[in-house]
């Protein structure tokens, strides 16, 4: 490992894990997210989901008043009113995710006693689970690996062999590396989390991990404690990322390299030929990542390997080394990784290295583009189904656009 | 604790945010914990703001908690200071920070700074944001102008007549994340320099803190948005005698009341009472005969105070609507909607709770809805036009183009607004009279029948002949059936009006406990809603 790996602490500026909601509650249909905190908490929940407004959503917030700050017992009876209101009238739920926030957590609100009651209260019809999406304890997609590490203790235990992949997916995406794992010879693959949330898949000694996202590291801590082992790959990110992540699975079933190489080796190629016209837009130009959806590692590797771009600082909110490793092993000597973030000062340094593109968050992107700096948000990568070999070209697509619109509106001022 | 799906407003620390980013000159550090900076992405998305809002977030996390969290407020306001150099900082919290009672804004005043410091205190688990854009300026303008000398009872609104200059008045209220505040301001200065009358400053929007000072400079100030500046307003009034308007000139007669009482205020001539027949283009837009079929059209209202007010009135007395609902999310707001909705015999709507607004939607049955983003949404699930008049809006309600609501342009684009939905692209008595040539046949739809939000509310059969069955409704009561000759009536009317025909028929056929729907039942239930 040689990346150059630096801290900074100071103002951030990334989203909490209660952002996380807004793509695990389109992944099961039949949960509900309910968070516990305050009216910022909504409104920060609405503001990152957009336009994505139902009738019925299937996540919402129970706003404490100052009435619940007074008195902490009755906080929790108001609790349990406000999820029996919703219960009776969404019975069509079966998981009630009780969410923790800032303000719950700094009252020491008892969401885990609330859920025990609730669940004997409920007999089996709901299941009740609660894990903290706070901005004081988690960053944007640490929400996700908060949800799933408290679904953990609940997988029914198993040793049949299976193949576990383990974060969210784009259905399309799941659908088609289950076929892609089957001709290699790889029969049972399930997910977590899974389409629906009464359909938990077993763990234990006979399960194998492949993690879909980089930022699961509570997950995958209790899943080896149940005696499933986590293939160490680099993330399925990009074609060659992809194929790495695919192999560690193969080669952990005993896939020959034949085998491997018959089925892998034509959707390289296509990959290849898929990336090559944004390759051609990319290489050479310098992009810089804000550190947000902790993506940026796996897409720096990919965007510098694949796209040929030259790599000026690569944020990540918090780096853990384990689950990074390969990830750091296929970065360029001297790569500036930056943990944590003081946001003036890096933007600062943007400034300064005038990158041809910046990942960053939506509150940053536009005063970056009005400076002339053009930019991805980094929440449309977490939405977007990207993962895998056959994704490689939309993925390279997602950076080449911006860059490719920069050309034409300054070509358009130059007439 | 209440369950919340979708809210209104946001928290009354946006409020503050939505004051320091309409200024120019001013800071805000806010003490809020990690994540709390989503609320920068309002005024760089919806708004495409090409700057941050002017905020140091404190970003505090757990780990900070354990320590020094009053150090580290500290070192973000000299930091902030240092870096941004503003004139006036404004110091507060967000709701966990108010929570853990550090008292940012003590803090910094001890901090013995060479800059005005504000310091805010938004309760957030009882206020809103509007409340929190309110008091905020209302501190702002309080602190920054307390030490300077005023004698109310000496303040003359007509002084100028003596001073030989033009009247001067000030425009209070403007906020971004308001509606249309951009474009109001702009109508506001032409139609006020139109009338000799010079506009001082404009606060918050674009305002530095040096126009802040020069706010008692002007005989009498204007207060565009009740919500954002009626207390900034009263405070001015109390402190340096400055009488300020009541009226908020939206609407053709809005406009005029307002003139009518500024001038009067001033000690002007009043202006001609029909100026706005000529200046506007909605009074004889209203009056053509064209405009015949927007008689009576039903329309439910729900949004900010100050919008629903002007809608009521514009939609009664300058378009000949008839107000079916009134209501508003804005509780500061109730009493005067409560009264316009007792004058409309309606009660009004007080409500945050957007499903409530549905339910209330649905039950008056109009034919145009004027609400907020939420209401397009809720109309267009209901499959009716909808124009947004009020926040919280979208991307899509800060339009390029040059959109006020106020003044005689703004009456202009609220006629074109309100009335283009109803409209779909048709003229109704066209619809009516042509109703069974080829083009309205199936097959021959025109290029709007993608747009048609009836159509996309029922999906029509795809068979010709299709028997359709109608689901039993939730009380499982009766089965409907349209027979092939009433579906084959039911296509001879026009594809957009064809879903509300349609439901019409179906909700007549329940009433009459019929089971099976045919031409004739289609012609009775014709019968029955026009009668």
């Amino acid at each position: 490992m040689s990346a150059n790996l630096l801290k900074e602490s100071g103002p951030r500026e990334v989203f909490c894990g209660l952002t996380s909601i807004v793509w695990l509650h389109r992944r099961m249909p039949d949960a509900f997210f309910l968070v516990v905190g305050s009216r910022t908490c909504a409104h920060l929940i609405q503001s990152a989901a957009g336009v994505m407004i139902f009738a019925e959503p299937r996540f919402g917030t129970a706003i404490l008043s100052e009435r619940d700050l007074a008195g902490l017992a009755d906080a929790h009876d108001e609790l349990k009113r406000v999820v029996r209101d919703l219960l009776a009238r969404r019975p069509e739920i079966r998981t009630l995710f009780l969410v923790g926030s800032c303000p719950s957590e700094v009252i020491k609100l008892d969401l885990a006693r609330a859920s025990e009651q609730l669940n004997q209260e409920m007999e089996g019809r709901v299941r009740v689970v609660n894990y903290s999406g706070s901005g004081i304890e988690t960053t944007f997609t640490q929400g996700e690996d908060g949800a799933l590490s408290a679904l953990v203790p609940m997988l029914p235990s198993s040793t049949e062999p299976q193949l576990l992949l383990v974060g969210t997916l784009a259905d399309a995406v799941e659908d088609r590396l289950i076929t892609l794992f089957k001709r290699l010879g790889i029969d049972t693959v399930r997910s977590l989390p899974p389409r629906q949330s009464t359909d938990l898949p077993p763990v234990g000694p006979g399960t194998k991990v492949l993690l879909c996202q980089p930022f699961l590291s509570d997950t995958s801590r209790r899943l080896r404690d149940r005696g499933a082992e986590i293939l160490q790959a680099p993330y399925p990110l990009g074609a060659e990322g992809s194929r790495l992540w695919m192999e560690a699975a193969a080669r952990a079933w005993g896939i020959n390299d034949a085998q491997i190489s018959t089925t892998l080796d034509p959707l390289m190629e296509r990959a290849r030929l898929a990336l090559e016209p944004h390759r051609q837009k990319l290489a050479g130009k310098r992009i810089f990542l804000l550190p947000e959806s902790q993506l940026e590692l796996p897409l720096a590797r990919f965007l510098q390997r694949e796209c040929g771009m030259e790599l000026v600082e690569v944020g990540t909110p918090y780096l853990n080394r384990e689950l990074m490793r390969t990830e750091l092993d296929l970065l360029p000597d001297g790569t500036r990784v930056m943990e944590g973030q003081h946001v003036e000062q890096q933007l600062d340094r943007v400034r300064e290295a005038r990158p041809d593109l910046v990942v960053c968050g939506m509150g940053l992107a536009n005063p970056l583009e009005a400076e002339g700096i053009a930019t991805k948000w980094s929440i449309e990568l977490v939405f977007s189904p990207i993962h895998g070999i056959d994704q490689a070209g939309e993925l390279a697509e997602l950076f080449s656009r911006p860059l490719h619109r920069h050309q034409l509106l300054a070509a358009g001022r130059q007439r | 604790m209440d369950l919340t799906l979708w809210t209104y407003e946001g928290p009354p620390h946006v409020g503050a945010m939505r004051i320091a980013a309409s200024m120019k000159g001013v800071h805000y550090v806010l003490h809020a914990p990690q994540g709390d900076t989503y609320a920068d992405l309002l005024f760089t998305m919806i708004e495409r703001r090409g700057q941050r809002p002017p905020v140091t977030y404190t970003t505090f996390q757990a780990r900070d908690l354990g320590g020094d969290t009053a150090e580290l407020v500290k070192r973000h306001v000299r930091e902030a200071v240092e870096r941004f150099a503003p004139d006036a900082l404004l110091v507060g919290e967000s709701c966990t920070a108010e929570l853990i009672q550090d008292q940012p804004g003590a803090l910094a005043s001890g901090m013995g700074l060479n800059v005005p410091i504000v310091s805010l205190e938004l309760p957030a688990y009882s206020k809103k944001e509007n409340w929190g854009a309110a008091e905020t300026l209302y501190q702002l303008v309080r602190g920054l102008l307390r030490q300077q000398p005023a004698n109310p009872a000496a303040h003359n609104p007509q002084a100028w007549k003596d001073q030989q200059r033009r009247p001067r008045v000030n425009l209070l209220g403007p906020s971004l994340l308001g509606f249309r505040c951009r474009d109001d301001v702009l109508e506001m200065r032409q139609l006020l320099e139109r009338h000799g009358i010079e506009v001082a400053v404009v606060m918050p929007l674009d305002a530095s803190v040096a126009d802040v000072m020069r706010l008692p400079e002007a005989d009498v100030n204007v207060c565009l948005y009740p919500e954002i500046a009626e207390s900034s307003c009263s405070w001015l009034e109390r402190t340096f005698g400055q009488p300020f308007t009541r009226t908020v000139p939206i609407g053709v007669g809005a406009t005029t009341d307002f003139l009518t009482e500024l001038h009067a205020l001033l000690g002007m001539e009043p202006p001609a009472s029909d100026e706005g027949a000529h200046q506007s283009r909605l009074p004889w837009y209203s009056e053509s005969v064209d405009s015949t079929y927007l008689t009576g059209k039903r329309v439910f209202i729900f949004g900010d105070g100050t919008h629903v007010l002007a809608a009521a009135r514009i939609a009664r007395r300058e378009l000949g609507f008839e107000v079916v609902g009134l209501g508003t999310y804005s509780r500061e707001m109730a009493r005067p909607v409560r009264a316009k909705a007792k004058e409309l015999g309606l009660e009004a709507l007080i409500s945050d709770d957007y499903l409530a607004v549905e339910a209330a939607m649905a039950e008056a049955a109009p034919e145009l809805v004027l609400g907020t983003q939420m209401e397009r949404h809720s109309a267009k699930r209901l499959g009716i036009p909808c124009a947004v008049i009020s926040t919280p809006m979208h991307v899509q309600d800060v339009p390029a183009r040059y959109s006020p609501q106020m003044g005689w342009e703004g009456a202009n684009v609220i006629f074109d607004t309100w009335v283009h939905p109803l409209m779909m692209g048709l003229e109704e008595h066209l619809i009516g009279m042509f109703r069974h040539d080829f083009e309205f046949v199936d097959g021959h739809q025109s290029h709007l029948g993608h747009l048609g939000g009836l159509q996309a509310a029922q999906p029509e059969p795809t068979t010709a002949t299709a028997v359709a069955t109608v689901a039993a409704d939730a009380s499982g009561e009766t089965t409907l059936t349209w027979t092939a000759d009433g579906e084959a009536e039911l296509k001879k009317i026009p594809f957009f009006v064809r879903g509300k025909v349609r439901r019409n028929t179906e909700t007549y056929a329940r009433e009459q406990g019929r089971e099976q729907i045919d031409s004739e039942t289609l012609y009775d239930a014709k019968a029955h809603f026009s009668a």
